[in-house]
């Protein structure tokens, strides 16, 4: 039963499947995220898959500003994803709001509604940050598995 | 007995060998967009991971169903090394294929609806070109039974090779390869999500993906029957053929139900009919 688990942890640590939302970004972190997918970053050769189905998703990536329509939305795909799940807030807009901070309709960053595991700043960050920050998701839900035994 | 044993180590075998297939597809995928492509084992990783995850069951028949599908694939790979009856198989293989549709009808989802109509469609396309595979391998051997066929003497390929370009088809939709990944394509998250299998998770999905496996085992079985008299020639066919398979994928686009029913229909009927009109003249 041991070597199940083994093989189920190994398993939890080389295939995050990422479901992106965006909150409504400008799209400058979209492409990024987009980037990786290219042949010049290549996030599948770590078993990354960018996947369209929260069920599915291990990591959900959130770029954008949260406001008020949309923060049901992202409540609502975060409870959506089955345990062990970690979650990546990106960009200036989703670690705090960004320019748009101020604004009558914005909530402000991401961990406001949903626990946060990793933010990845930038405006937009580069691809290596995103990649980054996937590979220190992963180290967040390895050390959650070892506390819980 | 010797059947009974090849059979059930056939049954152990066939989703590490599925898994592995699909690794390589998965590397060679990559390497034809110019990407490295995720280790060979990342099938593997991925079904454990499934396995791992927390169960998020909609409703009970979609846990019967998934079961169902897994027990139906495995009885295919099972009976196929048997040496068993052809339609009998095509039969069990059927019963999984509906089940599996089912479970997605089951839920509320839209995109798991759209999923299971168009998986239904795909199932229309693909089932009289395997019949006609199965009938016209019977004109030639003289029965339906797989071990017939092994002892038939010749490879099937010299007297059907239109058939085997027939069962290219169904092998394309099979194993949801474009231009007919209509159904559940992972790169549809706009259209579909993830179509008819949207509303499956965690653990259903793992089981869905080793059933999946199963079939791909018993697909590449099926043309692994038109070079049944060497090893080696059944080897080389099959790379082949998936080779082939593999570069189809990658130079073409997902295209609609309606020009798949078409031109299957047209370009696999009119195969099969010229094959069996050319079986029945010699």
């Amino acid at each position: 039963m041991s070597m199940l688990k083994d093989w189920i942890n190994k398993g939890r640590l080389k295939s995050p499947w990422v479901v992106h939302f965006d909150c409504g970004s400008c799209n400058g972190c979209d492409i990024e995220v987009l980037a990786c997918l290219t042949p010049v970053y290549d996030v599948e050769r770590f078993g990354i898959l960018n996947i369209g189905d929260p069920k599915h998703a291990d990591v959900l990536l959130v770029t954008g500003t949260v406001n008020h329509r949309n923060k049901h939305v992202l409540k609502n795909i975060y409870d959506q994803m089955p345990e062990p799940k970690a979650v990546i807030a990106m960009g200036a807009c989703g670690l705090t709001g960004g320019v748009f901070r101020e604004a009558y309709n914005v909530v402000g960053g991401v961990d406001k509604v949903i626990p946060v595991d990793v933010y990845v700043r930038g405006c937009p960050p580069k691809p290596e940050a995103i990649i980054d920050g996937v590979v220190l998701a992963l180290e967040k839900v390895k050390a959650k598995l070892e506390a819980a035994g | 007995m010797g059947k009974l044993l090849l059979a059930t180590l056939a049954v152990f075998l066939a989703p590490i060998v599925g898994g592995l297939i699909a690794g390589i597809d998965r590397k060679i995928t990559a390497r034809l967009q110019s990407r490295f492509g995720p280790p060979i084992l990342q099938p593997f990783y991925d079904v454990f991971k499934l396995l791992g995850k927390a169960p998020m069951i909609m409703n009970p028949w979609q846990v019967l169903t998934v079961w169902v599908y897994l027990l139906s694939s495995m009885l295919t790979v099972f009976l196929f090394f048997m040496g068993s009856d052809l339609l009998l198989i095509f039969f069990v293989m059927t019963i999984g294929a509906v089940f599996f549709v089912m479970g997605a009808l089951s839920t509320q989802s839209p995109y798991a609806q759209v999923g299971a109509q168009r998986e239904l469609i795909t199932m229309l396309t693909y089932e009289p070109l395997i019949i006609l595979v199965f009938v016209s391998i019977a004109m030639v051997t003289g029965s339906f039974k797989v071990s017939e066929v092994f002892a038939y003497g010749k490879p099937l390929l010299y007297q059907l090779p239109l058939m085997f370009i027939v069962l290219g088809y169904a092998l394309t939709i099979k194993l949801r390869k474009s231009p007919f990944d209509i159904s559940a394509c992972h790169h549809a998250h706009q259209e579909l999500v993830r179509g008819v299998l949207t509303e499956y998770s965690g653990p259903q999905l793992a089981i869905i993906e080793i059933a999946h496996w199963y079939d791909v085992v018993f697909v590449l079985g099926l043309c692994a029957l038109f070079w049944a008299t060497s090893a080696p020639g059944m080897i080389i066919l099959l790379v082949v053929t998936y080779f082939a398979e593999l570069v189809i994928d990658n130079v073409t686009a997902r295209m609609t139900w309606k020009w798949m029913l078409q031109s299957v229909w047209c370009w696999g009927l009119a195969l099969s009919v010229l094959n069996l009109l050319w079986l029945y003249a010699g």
